[in-house]
């Protein structure tokens, strides 16, 4: 296999060097690729969609399209991750913390559920005594962490960022707070069902914009038909569009990377891991 | 309402959506809103193939953007026919699938169903798209779906095949990804029509030789042509029954749509038939993938896995008529694409109602099923000789033009090798048919099984698996009128 | 050698990427272990990135961000020269690709956690071995 394997591997290499012969030089601004739609782009698209950020500009509009298909990609991966590992069976094995004494039972017969709250608390299997600093810290972060990831999913009109940034940034404060707590903090505040229906909200947004835009009798994701209903300036219809999608990504990507995250990590258990 | 072109693709998407909250809220709705997307797709289907065949091409520009700078949709007759047999096969699939996804995933029916919206509508906007990236992400979304699928499906083996198809299946994309890169390098432009447009300038570029190569391995790995096809057979046995129903006729089809589109508009005949003269060899490669499929389907022993090599056969069949450089071979090779789809459809959802019955189906456990089941088993053989190419089954003509293309093009050999695969495929299911109606139940059944009170499949099964039977003979008393009115217009 | 030596430096990006794609695919069909295939299909993907932003650079141009286009006292008198920036198109085209690349790979890991919880084992030759235990298909 690794004979073959590396016969295999030069043939691909030489017959894509064999394909850059005829590149243009690396950088050179008169290449083909660099001429024909990217300076219509360049030129045009601040004019036409009134948006500097010209790669927001192409995702969001030129080829929206294709980025609505790229959320429901995201969308499939964290569907596919449930459907692949959730398990709703609960575990044979549990321990638990005596609050008061600190002692630690160790249950091992799986219908006996002793309630958790004052007295008994909930403990991971290989529990480690959780660090007061990086706990200290990570709380402070995170709402900034959270703040920042708005920012760049309201800013990517004019900067650097969009939906697809600002929605991994939510997500990895999420997992944050999972990695310095415990998975059970984390799926005690945000329910399995509440990320299964944002995942979904997420993209039904970005399609739903654009069935709007077909209602309105403009071809699907037409953002200029939005005037009528859309309060604001005409002129920034595009934009403003541009801004309704992106929201929807980012609470699409948001909830995905968390659906994925947790059921990789606790295989599906959804009560401890990482 | 001139948006036909966008609903095709829009409503199964918005159903998929719909279906996935569905799951957290009332789960039972997944299913209509399903039946439901699905419907309207199928409709607007119908309506779009109705227009282009009365008024020409169609084009529809997403967010109203004009050609090279947005993606459009383009859909001339090749490809509001395939649209129709997708939306139309999904459609049918679905209503008879209700009770068997309920029998295989119990307690997760409305995931299976989001899934499974998602694939269709991955098929269906990798038909309709006009855009060379688009392509890219709509076959993402189906190569996504189906690595769920198939790990659903059979818990010891399933997700291990699975992973293996993840890795070939990440490769061919990934090839096509390269293909199209080296392509917008020299180009500039991702539409179909205007990198053909400047394609034809700069044909004897490396480059687009590269890309050419690059894109055709590509999606040979994901259709599963010969030497390349050792993921599928693992994967479509695997996989539940009712996805592996639509993922068999449909997945590979629109992949040899795909390799003939890109054919025809991107790159042109001209180049391929005439600059680069590859005609001979892949005809070969067709060649030996239609023997070697016939050899491998003859040595299984489970049926499932025998339709899955036969699958591997018919691919031959359709990328040696592609390449055959004329016009009849071309003709054979759309109309198989059609027909193909169509029996293979047949015998899964044969296949199916037999997996719903008794379990398991290796070969063994056949035995006696014409009398438990009739009419299963009637809609099975139909098909059956659709697959070897009985005359007045569709089956028949689409091998008839293959042949003719062949003979025309002096390829000999093709067509040895399609009357050979015929031959071995008539007994293939001579076999299977006689431990179906000559073995009883009472030798040897239950060796390893607990006996097992055999009747026929659910009324829903049986009429949709009867309905696509019988329109395996309409279709292929109308093939000279498809031919006609739909191929032959393509072509010129 | 020495024709080849100019023709190497100034396309050094391409024989990077091609370089670091055979990496990744030979990871991919030679690696026993499924992580590690894993992290190949993983190198692979990110070759591919390298290569289309490396379409999409002009020398001497800045990122594809519009200066002054709102605000600037002479905004909408500005000529905007498509030499100053480079071309965004496969900027966004390999946005969609990163994003499929991630979902590919948390589905691929999901797989993995699958067949571990099934066989204890991530090593392909014991997978093997395992499955000829189980006995004939089902």
């Amino acid at each position: 296999m690794k004979f073959l394997g590396f016969i295999v591997v030069c043939l691909t290499g030489t017959l894509l060097l064999y394909g850059t012969g005829e590149f243009p030089d690396w950088g050179d601004p008169d290449s083909p690729a660099s001429i024909h739609l990217s300076n219509y782009y360049i030129e045009k698209a601040v004019e036409e969609t009134q948006v500097p950020n010209l790669v927001t500009a192409v995702l969001a509009d030129y080829r929206g399209f294709d980025t609505m298909f790229e959320t429901a990609v995201v969308f499939c991966a964290g569907l596919a991750c449930f459907l692949l590992l959730r398990d709703f069976r609960e575990k044979k094995e549990r321990f638990y913390r005596h609050t008061p004494t600190r002692v630690i039972l160790h249950v091992k017969d799986s219908k006996k559920v002793l309630k958790t709250g004052k007295e008994f608390e909930h403990m991971d299997k290989d529990w480690v005594p959780s660090d007061l600093i990086i706990r200290t810290v990570c709380r402070i972060l995170i709402p900034f962490i959270q703040i920042y990831a708005l920012y760049v999913v309201a800013h990517g009109d004019f900067s650097p960022g969009g939906g697809f940034q600002g929605g991994v940034i939510f997500g990895s404060s999420l997992i944050l707070l999972a990695i310095s707590y415990d998975l059970k903090t984390l799926v005690r505040r945000i329910k399995e069902k509440v990320l299964g229906i944002y995942a979904a909200l997420g993209v039904l947004i970005y399609v739903g914009i654009g069935a709007i835009c077909m209602a309105m009798g403009g071809n699907f994701l037409d953002y200029s038909k939005l005037v009528p209903i859309v309060p604001g300036d005409p002129h920034h219809i595009r934009a403003l569009g541009m801004l309704g999608v992106e929201i929807g990504v980012g609470i699409a990507v948001t909830a995905a990377m968390v659906i994925i995250y947790i059921n990789i990590v606790s295989e599906g258990k959804h009560d401890e891991g990482l | 309402m001139d948006h036909y072109p966008a609903l095709i693709v829009i409503a199964p998407l918005l159903a998929a959506l719909l279906a996935g909250l569905a799951v957290w809220i009332k789960e039972r709705l997944s299913y209509s809103i399903a039946l439901m997307g699905l419907g309207i797709s199928t409709f607007s289907a119908f309506k779009v193939l109705m227009q282009v065949i009365n008024f020409g091409t169609i084009q529809y520009k997403m967010a109203g953007w004009a050609p090279p700078m947005g993606i459009e949709y383009r859909i001339d007759l090749l490809n509001a026919m395939v649209l129709l047999l997708i939306s139309s096969i999904a459609f049918l699939n679905l209503l008879a699938s209700c009770k068997s996804v309920t029998q295989e995933t119990s307690d997760r029916a409305g995931s299976f169903y989001t899934i499974y919206l998602l694939f269709v509508t991955g098929l269906l906007g990798v038909s309709a798209t006009g855009d060379l990236f688009n392509l890219y992400v709509l076959i993402e979304i189906t190569s996504l779906t189906s690595y769920a699928m198939v790990a659903l499906g059979d818990r010891n083996r399933g997700p291990l095949a699975s992973l293996n198809y993840v890795f070939i299946g990440v490769i061919g994309a990934s090839f096509y990804l390269l293909g199209v890169g080296y392509l917008y390098l020299k180009t500039g432009s991702l539409n179909m029509v205007d990198v053909a447009n400047i394609l034809s300038g700069i044909q004897g570029s490396s480059t687009v030789l590269v890309a050419f190569i690059l894109i055709m391995i590509g999606i040979w790995i994901k259709m599963a042509l010969f030497p390349m096809h050792i993921w599928l057979p693992n994967a479509y046995s695997y996989s539940p029954v009712a996805f592996a129903r639509v993922v068999a006729p449909l997945m590979t089809k629109v992949m040899v749509y795909v390799m003939i589109r890109l054919m025809i508009t991107v790159f042109g005949f001209d180049y391929i038939f005439e600059t680069l003269n590859l005609s001979d060899a892949v005809v070969w490669l067709g060649t030996i993938a239609i023997l070697a499929g016939a050899v491998m389907a003859l040595s299984q022993t489970n049926l499932k896995k025998m339709l899955t090599y036969i699958i591997v056969c018919e691919i031959g069949y359709m990328v040696g008529g592609a390449w055959l450089g004329n016009e009849l071979g071309m003709t054979g090779a759309i109309l198989h694409i059609f027909n193909d789809a169509l029996m293979t459809f047949a015998l899964f959802l044969a296949v199916g109602n037999m997996v719903y019955k008794l379990k398991t189906v290796e070969l063994t456990d056949l035995k006696g099923l014409f009398g438990k089941m009739p009419w299963t088993m009637a809609g099975f053989v139909l098909a059956a000789f659709s697959i070897i190419g009985v005359p007045p089954t569709c089956g028949f003509f689409s091998k008839w033009y293959l042949i003719l293309g062949a003979f025309e093009a002096g390829a000999y050999h093709f067509a040895a090798a399609l009357i050979i695969s015929s031959l071995i495929c008539a007994v293939l299911f001579f076999k299977v048919f006689e431990i179906c109606f000559f073995e009883s139940m009472a030798h040897g059944h239950g060796d390893s099984h607990p006996p097992v009170e055999i009747r026929e499949a659910p009324i829903s099964m049986l009429i949709v698996s009867g309905f696509v039977s019988l329109s395996l003979i309409i279709v292929g008393l109308y093939s000279g009128t498809i031919v006609n009115t739909i191929i032959l217009p393509f072509l010129k | 050698m020495t024709d080849l030596l100019p023709l190497i430096v100034a396309k050094y990006n391409y024989w990077l990427y091609v370089i670091l794609m055979m990496i990744g695919l030979y990871a991919m069909i030679a690696k026993n272990n499924l992580i590690k295939k894993l992290v190949g299909m993983n190198i692979f993907q990110t070759a591919i990135i390298l290569f289309y932003v490396s379409i999409g650079y002009k020398r001497d141009a800045t990122i594809p961000i519009i200066q002054n286009a709102h605000g600037g006292h002479d905004a909408h008198n500005a000529v905007i020269h498509a030499a100053d920036y480079i071309n965004p198109l496969p900027h966004v085209l390999m946005l969609t690709a990163i994003v499929v690349s991630v979902a590919t790979f948390g589905v691929a890991m999901a797989l993995a956690v699958r067949i571990y919880q099934r066989y204890q084992t991530l090593e392909e030759d014991e997978l093997r071995m395992r499955l000829v235990d189980i006995g004939p298909e089902k």
